[in-house]
């Protein structure tokens, strides 16, 4: 006899076990702690620290801003990236440690905005492989808020991404 | 142990140098530093610059001036009215536009709240630098409501572009004046609050006294402005010097240290704030009735909104369609003007070749100015005094790189 919690949980009365797959279990642990890097470039990057100060506060969704891109699990492009900055991001992603994703914030990172100049990389989807784009210049904080909850969307709905084999 | 006993058991020492950013949570944003270090102690410091060049200066060719106002919102981002602002009053003096009194009062009042919310975040982030993560939270308490009143009237929060050649873009409204009333009468009490938790703390003293001291004349030689050289106690301030906008029919005081060192700056950026609260306060005493935009002024394709639209507007609205019209003649000439930004002396250099755009568009960016002297300031410290150095110079990399 087992009883259904969510639709794939089904936790066993009078002990402490509980059946489900394994997929669900890691994209819960997963989702429930993003930590982000702390890789703030321009103006959304203020929005960003905002974000994560005492009004909004992203800690009581479990997201921690980390110094090092070996304890994060997410980096936020938040802001303009220019050729010079771009390899310095390409090698601080490549320092994260799998499973690893990608927010571009703000109309710079997802598109280059304004900035149609020859000094700026025109969307950092061209060098990092994004997961969540969110607009606006800067985007409010609650915006923030939605890009991150959309992430959580998907790694909620990934499937195999705990094995090395995939 | 001393070095020379450690020569005499064959170990023997080096320089060596650090690469310190533009991936590191002190540099705010991205500069770049390399240090020399014996040990601890910095021997040289070279910064790195144009992580974060967008060609705004390049771009403004390309663009009429009014135009030019949303690129100027992203120079300094946290102070973008300031900049929008000094844009402004440099174009108004090139074209001969006097925007009227209210506008005046207006952006005053602005600029100020501005400067407040500016050196909020400087607070925060250098006290989070140094290791006081509380005053971080509550400066981010008080900079939301700035923020929130920002809101309230433009509907931005970072980036306004409120300011227009000639005046500002709509007037103030009876609920953001209240709110902004209650935040001066509550603002002075905070800041007591900030000085309540660092001004006696033990290991701030220790971390701020005596580091990155610069006499009064090289602060000069170095061409320091803002509140890093009115530390050093040279009295310029561009709003006493070449008062713009309101500033010459208004009592304040400029805040001066001694010293020169990060704990002086830290003391007269602390005042600047409850002389900007005085600031506010008289504009919104003495705020004259009467028009907000200039009759002249060449307000292109964003308009006053619909309701706020007053009788001489309409021309208004003519010419900016007119002017973004390559054959439009402006004076021509070139014009250097500037504005007290809360980083410093903040100084728009345009060329005009009499048409709408302009030739060139040279930007005087304390950051930039303020980054080159970082060398000066970190050489004997400590590798940890050097994120006290940054802070204190207040950077800001989007201006610095332009």
């Amino acid at each position: 006899m087992t009883k259904d919690v969510t639709e794939d949980v089904k936790v066993i009365p009078g002990t402490n076990a509980f059946i489900s797959t394994i997929d669900k279990v890691v994209n819960w642990g997963r989702c429930g702690s993003l930590w982000p890097m702390t890789f703030g470039l321009a103006c959304c990057a203020i929005e960003m620290m905002a974000a994560g100060a005492a009004h909004y506060d992203l800690d009581r969704f479990g997201i921690l801003f980390r110094a090092s891109p070996r304890q994060s699990d997410v980096i936020i492009i938040a802001g303009t990236v220019t050729y010079k900055m771009a390899p310095v991001i390409r090698k601080v992603y490549d320092q994260m440690p799998e499973p690893r994703y990608v927010i571009a914030v703000g109309s710079c990172a997802c598109s280059g905005g304004i900035f149609n100049t020859y000094s700026t990389v025109q969307g950092v989807d061209s060098f990092l492989p994004v997961d969540v784009y969110i607009p606006g210049c800067p985007p409010r904080p609650e915006a923030f808020f939605e890009g991150l909850m959309k992430l959580q969307d998907k790694i909620r709905s990934e499937e195999f991404k705990w094995s090395r084999w995939r | 142990m001393e070095i020379t006993e450690g020569q005499n058991i064959g170990l023997h020492t080096q320089e060596l140098t650090l690469n310190m950013g533009p991936q590191h949570p002190a540099t705010h944003g991205v500069l770049r530093l390399i240090l020399e270090v014996d040990g601890e102690v910095v021997k040289n410091c070279i910064p790195h610059v144009g992580y974060l060049h967008r060609g705004v200066e390049k771009l403004a060719e390309y663009r009429a001036y009014p135009s030019v106002m949303p690129l100027t919102d992203r120079l300094d981002y946290i102070s973008s009215m300031v900049n929008n602002i000094g844009y402004c009053i440099a174009v108004e003096r090139l074209m001969g536009i006097e925007p009227p009194p209210r506008a005046k009062y207006i952006r005053t009042l602005l600029s100020e709240l501005t400067r407040i919310s500016s050196h909020l975040l400087w607070l925060a982030t250098h006290a989070l630098d140094i290791g006081a993560m509380t005053v971080f939270l509550y400066c981010f308490r008080e900079r939301e409501w700035l923020l929130e009143l920002f809101e309230m009237l433009i509907g931005a929060r970072l980036t306004v572009s409120y300011p227009r050649i000639g005046g500002v873009r709509c007037d103030v409204n009876r609920e953001f004046l209240c709110n902004l009333k209650e935040f001066i009468k509550e603002f002075p009490d905070r800041i007591v609050q900030y000085e309540t938790l660092i001004d006696q703390n033990r290991i701030w003293l220790k971390r701020t006294k005596g580091i990155g001291v610069i006499s009064a004349e090289e602060a000069v030689r170095w061409g320091l402005t803002g509140a890093t050289l009115r530390g050093s106690g040279v009295n310029y301030d561009v709003r006493k010097k070449m008062p713009y906008d309101a500033y010459d029919e208004i009592d304040f005081d400029i805040p001066l240290g001694s010293n020169g060192d990060v704990y002086d700056r830290y003391r007269c950026r602390m005042e600047e704030m409850r002389q900007s609260v005085k600031i506010i306060e008289q504009c919104l005493d003495r705020m004259p009735e009467g028009p907000i935009l200039a009759e002249d002024a060449p307000d292109l394709d964003m308009n006053p909104r619909g309701h706020r639209m007053l009788d001489g507007e309409f021309s208004v609205w003519g010419a900016g369609l007119a002017f973004t019209d390559e054959f439009v003649t402006t004076p021509k000439g070139e014009l250097y003007s500037a504005v007290e930004a809360p980083k410093g002396e903040l100084g728009f250099y345009i060329v005009s070749d009499g048409t709408g755009r302009p030739y060139r568009m040279r930007l005087r960016s304390p950051s930039f100015i303020h980054a080159s002297a970082i060398p000066r300031l970190c050489k004997g410290h400590y590798i940890a005094d050097v994120i006290a150095v940054i802070g204190t110079i207040d950077i800001v990399m989007g201006e610095c790189d332009r």
